[in-house]
């Protein structure tokens, strides 16, 4: 399963990407988190404002760091 | 109130526990800085959270559809209100100016957003309202919104649609053909449990980040509030300099995203002598004019519009200094 971390590389984009991370490890699940950085696709994605969060490919957050719980729930949904 | 209370305590504790003088520089900067880290640090947890909590509701999604409806000047005083409680870091200006124009929200209104939402941003107002007082504070938010309603206008007005980089256009068909070939953006619904839980992540990890320019800041103030004699400042940024206002905005631009370790130095500056315009002038300057911005926005706005831009803020913080200098001399 992949997720995915929509950000340009600015603060609240990368403490996404650690939040997801840790939500990973706790669910000591085998999820790859993608990283998409290219404004193009991020435009594509329909998001107005970073960072963006998916789960393959289905938006969840935009504009937002979700916590972790949020992050384990929407992980285990599709799982 | 708890401030007063506050005040008590940090009166005790330096002049009764740790034996220091009132009236000497060291007394005075010690209770300074005791008593105005410990009132910004509270402020700043308190309504952190209960904005972040509140904003939890409001997604830029419904903010586009709010605006896209309206008209010229409805439509610029609600984006420059909206902006006060939709901040967005600056790299996410470029895909809400897009996002914006794709959506048909006029380009006048999306200028008043980008100012206002900037410039009004709750770390500013909390720290002007604890070190300032409500008065200072409101008036830096009036006069934010109205900067933010003007330019807004006067950019509609001017026509400047075909100043938008082809770049803009070139992204709308995209997004155009992606909509077209089903891809739609649904958030996922938050319950209060985990609005609760994210705002107090956000607070937290945000407070991590601004606390230490805030108390490095506190501290020169203290300094300053201590040592430095009344007026200082009058000498160079008084009344009677008649540049201080443009040098003021002038030193304002590379300050800029530092909100949070500028207005406590400011405060402490108009204690020393400089006049609340000039103040108010430099703050909105570090605020509004940030120059990372202006180089991410290059990529949506062609130069002559973001000459324009710069132009008209620049020209309107520097009216609104020298207007309150006028107005208010204190």
């Amino acid at each position: 399963m992949k997720v995915q971390v929509y950000g340009t590389g600015c603060g609240n984009c990368k403490a996404l990407e650690k939040t997801a991370k840790k939500a990973i490890d706790d669910l000591g699940v085998d999820v790859e988190v993608e990283k998409i950085e290219d404004m193009e696709k991020i435009l594509e994605a329909g998001l107005l404002s970073v960072p963006g969060f998916a789960v393959e490919g289905e938006m969840k957050s935009m504009g937002r760091v979700p916590s972790v719980e949020e992050i384990k729930k929407w992980i285990k949904a599709r799982m | 109130m708890v401030p007063d209370i506050l005040q008590e305590g940090v009166n005790y504790l330096t002049y009764v526990l740790m034996g220091l003088d009132p009236s000497s520089a060291l007394g005075s900067a010690v209770n300074f800085f005791i008593y105005d880290t410990i009132k910004i640090l509270i402020l700043l947890t308190v309504i952190i959270f209960a904005i972040a909590f509140f904003r939890s509701y409001i997604s830029p999604i419904k903010v586009r559809k709010a605006l896209a409806k309206r008209n010229e000047y409805i439509g610029n005083v609600a984006a420059a209100l909206v902006g006060i409680i939709t901040p967005f870091c600056s790299c996410s200006a470029v895909p809400l100016f897009i996002g914006f124009v794709e959506s048909g929200v006029p380009l006048g209104v999306t200028f008043s957003f980008l100012i206002a939402s900037p410039m009004v941003n709750e770390i500013a107002i909390i720290l002007l309202w604890g070190m300032l007082g409500w008065q200072i504070t409101a008036l830096y938010i009036i006069s934010g919104l109205i900067i933010a309603i003007i330019a807004g206008i006067i950019i509609g007005k001017l026509k400047l649609e075909g100043e938008v980089e082809s770049y803009v256009y070139e992204m709308i068909d995209k997004i155009k053909a992606a909509e077209k070939a089903g891809v739609t953006l649904e958030e996922e619904k938050q319950t209060p449990k985990e609005r609760f839980l994210s705002s107090r992540d956000y607070t937290f990890d945000l407070l991590k980040k601004i606390s230490p320019y805030v108390v490095i800041a506190i501290g020169i103030g203290a300094i300053i509030h201590g040592y430095a004699p009344a007026d200082f400042l009058i000498t160079y940024a008084g009344p009677g300099n008649p540049l201080a206002v443009p040098i003021a905005v002038l030193i304002g631009v590379p300050l800029y995203s530092n909100a949070a370790g500028i207005i406590p130095l400011v405060a402490v500056f108009i204690e020393k002598g400089i006049p609340i315009g000039t103040a108010l002038a430099f703050m909105m300057a570090v605020t509004a004019l940030s120059l990372p911005e202006m180089i991410i926005l290059k990529k949506v706005l062609k130069p002559k519009l973001l000459a324009i831009f710069i132009g008209i803020l620049a020209v309107s913080i520097t009216a609104i200094g020298y207007l309150f200098n006028a107005v208010i001399y204190l």
